[in-house]
Parts: C-alpha cells; structure tokens; sequence
C-alpha cells in the first residue's frame, strides 16, 4: 500500500518536476540576456537539493559514505546528516532539560520553554483532538513536533539544511503519521469497526464506490501532511535564495540592500513557518487520530466531513 | 530535490523510531512526570488554600457573633445596673421622705403635747392667782366700788399676761 503512496507521488512529482524547470530556464534565459549565468540558478537549486557531501566551514566539503543494503541505495546523504544532527540535539537538550526539570520544582530558562512546548502539546493539541484516551499516544506526537521543529530550525543556520525540504523525509514521517492513524483506529475500535468504517456507513448497494473512496481518503491525509510540509520549508528556502541571487543575476551591488532586506524579512518568515508548520504537523495527526479513534456512530460522519 | 529516495524515507523511519524510544524514556517520561507532579502540587496547594480560606471566614463569622453578642451582653448589663440604681435611687428617696416626715410628725407632736401642759400649767397658776386674789379681797373689806375695782385690776392683769 506504500508503494502506492510513492507511484502517486511520483506521478505529482514528475508533473511539478517540470513546472519547476520551465520556470528555471525562463529566468535563467532572462538572466542571459542581462548578462547573468545560468549557473545562479543550478548553485541555488544546489542548495536545496540534497547531496553525497556537506559544506562545514572551515574545512570545506565533507564527502559521505555510499553504500547498498539489499538493493537499496541507503548511503548517507547532506539531509540524513542533518536528520541525526536534529535527532542528536534533540536526545541530549530534551534528556538534559528532563532531568533539570525533574529536580527543579520551578523550571527557569530554556527547561521552561521546552515545557511550555510540551504543554502545549498535551493541552491544546492531544487533549482537545484526541480526549483523555490520546495520552498514551503522547510521546509519539511530542517526538514528531520537536523532531520536525529541530529540522526545520537547523535549515536556517549558515551552512544548515532543512530535512524537511525534502521529499522523501517527509513522506517518511507521513508514512509513521499513517500507520499510527490506523493503529489508533483500529486499537480503539477493533479490526471490525475499524472496517466498517470504510463502508462509510452506506446502504451496501454503495459500497462498490464508497470503498474506495474511503480508502483513498485514509491515503489522502498523510500524503497531504507529506507535501505541505516539503512544499512550505522548500519555498522560504526558494524564496531567500532567489532574493540573493538577483544580486549575481543583475550584476550590481544596488540591488543588494533590497534584496537584503527582504531576504531578511523572508528570514523571519521561515523562522514563524518553522514552529508553525512544526505544529500543523502535529495538530492534523491528532486530528486524523482522534476522528479514527471515535466510537460513536456520528463520529464516522464527522470522519467524512473532509 | 523531488524525487522520492527510498533509501532516505528508510533513514527517515529508522531514526525517527530510535527517536521516539529514545525521547520517550529519557524525555518524555521525566518531563511529563515532572509536570504532573507540579500540577497536582498546584491543585494541591489551591484546594488547600481555599479550605484555609473558608477556616478563616467561618473564624470571622464566629468571631462577630461572639462580638455581637458581647456587645448585647454589655447594654443588657448596662441597663439592668440603671435600672437597680434608679430603684436604689427612689427607694433612698422614700426613705429619707417617710423618716423626715416621721421626724416632723414627732415635733408636731412635741409642740402640741408642750403646749397642752403649758396651757394646764397656765391654768393652774391662774386659779391659784384667782384664789389669791378671793383672799386679798376677803381680807380688805369688801365695799362694793373698791372691790369692783380691784377684780378689773385683777382682770386686767390676767388679759396683759
């Protein structure tokens, strides 16, 4: 049923693939002709894109390790560095952090930032969405906002990248938002209701296109949290990228306060985009959760209302 | 940049679940116990804080009954302390009247009986005068005008005393 996801995504993919590089060679033939090089614009889609090597400063570039396991290509790549990085800042600052607020009966400074966060995790998205039952789920949330936060975050230092402006790391964590969207269903429902469910409650005479529409719909919700999380953390980058490169592409430094200033203004943007696509992450999961997670008979007509 | 990389969705996978165990014992778990511990200390302390409250507001009920009742306590002990001196009051007042009045209605009596015996006494002193008198007479000789004479004199004496 993955293979699925990925045979649609890469039937979208190849679609936008093109729009994309149409719009690149318009510019990049408009920059010719000021004098500029297409070169601007393969250095900025460079910067996006993910790559077999990392730029530290200092030391120039990094090369990463190839390798196959079972026909796969698993090598490491600029995004998987960048994916433990966040992984790793997250086990040492949040274990530190746990373990301060553990002895401290009031938590100051950044042990209470975090808290606020977690808070806010419990009570204003699992609580409300998911009710008392969604607790158990709660690390499993946790985990996923300040995961996609930390990645988002680490796309805006000098010589970062953001994960999550790639494809395929965030159709991995919609991949893990499917599976525990089934699984909560099918946990608080049982394997039964869970695919009565899918009937959508109709006459049976219905079901031959009411079947697969509900099916399509539980494919739908993650495959939308997939995209819109690429597609929000790759346009900030996109857009801060061409700003700077209208400095090359028009030759002069003129241009450069504007752009500055505007990239500046982008900049800060991304950084609200960072917490805030962190968190509609987040929200829709247990969202989708909560209403696959509903017994009552209405609830499967508020499950449809999409 | 949009192509799918199985490899990389795998990677996802992998660390995300490392994750997820990792956090969930050294994160999660403390964080989220440590939350709720404080939360119920809260609720803990509110609850009693608010029993400390209605402690304190039933004290001041209690106080100002107590308070209220002193106080008709004290003007009930007020009046009744007026009430027994006024009576003290009236009842000295009869007194000194009944005694002084006794005291008068002695002197009367005194004055009457003093007056009674001066009278008998007077009396007395006249007849014995008035016998005297029968004897000077008796003894000079009676004419008639001298002997008329000497009873006005003798009268005249008795009107003068």
């Amino acid at each position: 049923m993955f293979s699925w996801i990925l045979f649609s995504d890469k039937n979208i993919d190849h679609g936008s693939i093109d729009t994309v590089h149409a719009v690149v060679d318009t510019a990049a033939h408009a920059a010719g002709e000021h004098g500029g090089k297409e070169n601007v614009f393969t250095e900025l889609l460079h910067h996006i894109k993910d790559g077999s090597e990392i730029e530290l400063p200092f030391i120039g570039h990094v090369h990463l390790p190839h390798f196959h396991v079972f026909g796969i290509d698993m090598s490491v790549t600029k995004h998987v560095v960048f994916l433990w990085l966040a992984a790793i800042i997250l086990i040492v600052a949040l274990s530190i952090v746990a373990r301060k607020n553990l002895k401290n009966k009031v938590p100051r400074g950044f042990g209470n930032l975090i808290e606020v966060f977690v808070m806010f995790v419990r009570d204003e998205i699992v609580i409300p969405n998911m009710g008392k039952g969604g607790l158990k789920y709660l690390p499993y949330l946790l985990t996923n906002f300040f995961f996609i936060l930390a990645m988002n975050l680490l796309g805006l230092f000098p010589y970062g990248a953001s994960a999550t402006a790639n494809v395929s790391v965030t159709a991995g964590l919609a991949i893990i938002a499917f599976l525990m969207i089934q699984i909560s269903a099918i946990r608080a429902q049982g394997f039964g209701h869970y695919l009565g469910h899918l009937t959508g409650g109709v006459h049976w005479a219905l079901w031959p296109i009411m079947i697969p529409i509900e099916v399509l719909g539980l494919f739908t919700k993650p495959f939308a949290l997939c995209i819109r999380l690429f597609a929000n953390m790759t346009g900030g980058h996109i857009v801060i990228l061409a700003l700077i490169g209208l400095i090359f592409v028009f030759k002069t430094i003129v241009v450069a306060p504007i752009s500055i200033a505007f990239a500046l203004g982008i900049y800060m943007l991304e950084l609200f985009v960072a917490f805030l696509q962190a968190y509609i992450f987040t929200m829709l999961t247990s969202l989708f959760m909560g209403l696959g997670m509903q017994t009552e008979s209405h609830g499967s007509e508020q499950g449809h209302g999409h | 940049m949009l192509d799918i990389n199985p490899g990389l969705i795998i990677w996802t996978i992998i660390t995300f679940a490392l994750l997820v165990v990792v956090l969930g014992k050294f994160a999660w778990k403390p964080l989220l116990q440590a939350l709720q511990a404080r939360e119920q200390e809260i609720a803990d302390s509110l609850k009693k804080a608010e029993e400390a409250k209605k402690d304190a507001e039933r004290m001041m009920q209690e106080n100002k009954i107590a308070m209220e009742k002193a106080s008709t306590e004290t003007a009930r002990l007020i009046a009744e302390g007026r009430a027994m001196a006024e009576q003290l009051k009236s009842d000295i007042v009869a007194k000194a009247n009944e005694s002084a009045k006794k005291l008068i209605d002695q002197a009367k009596d005194e004055i009457t009986r003093e007056k009674e015996s001066a009278l008998a006494q007077l009396r007395s002193e006249v007849a014995d005068l008035s016998i005297s008198v029968a004897e000077k007479i008796l003894d000079e000789s009676l004419d008639g005008a001298k002997q008329k004479k000497m009873v006005d004199k003798v009268l005249q004496q008795l009107q003068k005393n």
